[in-house]
């Protein structure tokens, strides 16, 4: 772990989630190579609608926290929300043909395939995820 | 007093009878953003009756799974009225995301403007 983790605790506000993405953007663009920036930039993304939409349901008096850090080989964020937790077994697969056209799941998957390694934990209600830098893809 | 300027969020130009459609901003993020940007393409169809469309992806360089969602239900919209609708020059990597989510076999996904004005 490097000495630049940060952790933020932000509302259940998508323009708090904009800012923080901007931050840990910069901060991802100094160390890693455009298409990792790109494949961290997605999954932070999708993760930190995830929690504030589906996990918290932008219920105001409900936070999300955020520890990230840069390593020299790697990028580590965890997001937590406050939401009553999910199952991500049970999301659908947004790639059958029968679901294609349905809203659910595509965050999930975008994640797990730009990330290294992708964890859930406390019943769903935190994503732990790292992006190694030459990793795959 | 007055009110505030609505954002133009595309730019659309006439080539014969397809419309085509450049986004103006280059992270198509943010749900206010994206609802917005859903309305506009949805006027076309829903408002001013518009049936063949190009969307030019040439300014975009992000874009997240809920744009998708908008993208679509704009499909669905066309179809719905015999229409067609065109993806083109989009980015390597907007690209991937289209491929990982497998939209690219709902899509027709064409390399430039020109090819997708012939794919009429």
């Amino acid at each position: 772990m490097s000495d630049r983790g940060r952790q933020h605790v932000i509302p259940s506000d998508l323009e708090a989630a904009r800012r923080l993405q901007e931050e840990i953007e910069a901060a991802v663009r100094t160390a890693f190579a455009e298409h990792e920036a790109f494949a961290i930039k997605m999954a932070v993304e999708e993760a930190l609608v995830n929690a504030i939409k589906h996990g918290n349901q932008m219920d105001p008096d409900k936070s999300v926290r955020v520890i990230y850090s840069l390593g020299p080989d790697r990028f580590d964020v965890r997001i937590t929300d406050e939401g009553p937790g999910f199952n991500p077994d049970d999301v659908p697969d947004p790639t059958a043909p029968e679901n294609l056209e349905r809203p659910c799941g595509r965050g999930l998957l975008l994640i797990r395939y730009y990330m290294s390694e992708v964890q859930f934990q406390d019943d769903g209600r935190t994503i732990a995820m790292c992006k190694l830098r030459n990793g795959t893809p | 007093m007055s009110q505030q300027p609505r954002r133009r969020r595309l730019e659309v130009e006439d080539s014969g009878d397809v419309a085509v459609v450049h986004f103006v901003d280059k992270k198509i993020l943010d749900e206010q953003n994206i609802q917005m940007i859903g309305d506009d393409l949805f006027r076309l169809v829903d408002e001013l009756g518009r049936r063949k469309i190009v969307l030019n992806f040439g300014n975009v360089e992000f874009l997240s799974s809920a744009a998708l969602g908008k993208l679509i239900t704009m499909n669905r919209k066309v179809q719905a009225v015999r229409g067609k609708l065109v993806l083109c020059n989009i980015s390597k990597e907007i690209r991937e995301v289209f491929e990982i989510t497998k939209l690219d076999k709902l899509f027709t996904i064409l390399p430039d403007e020109q090819s997708a004005l012939q794919a009429f």
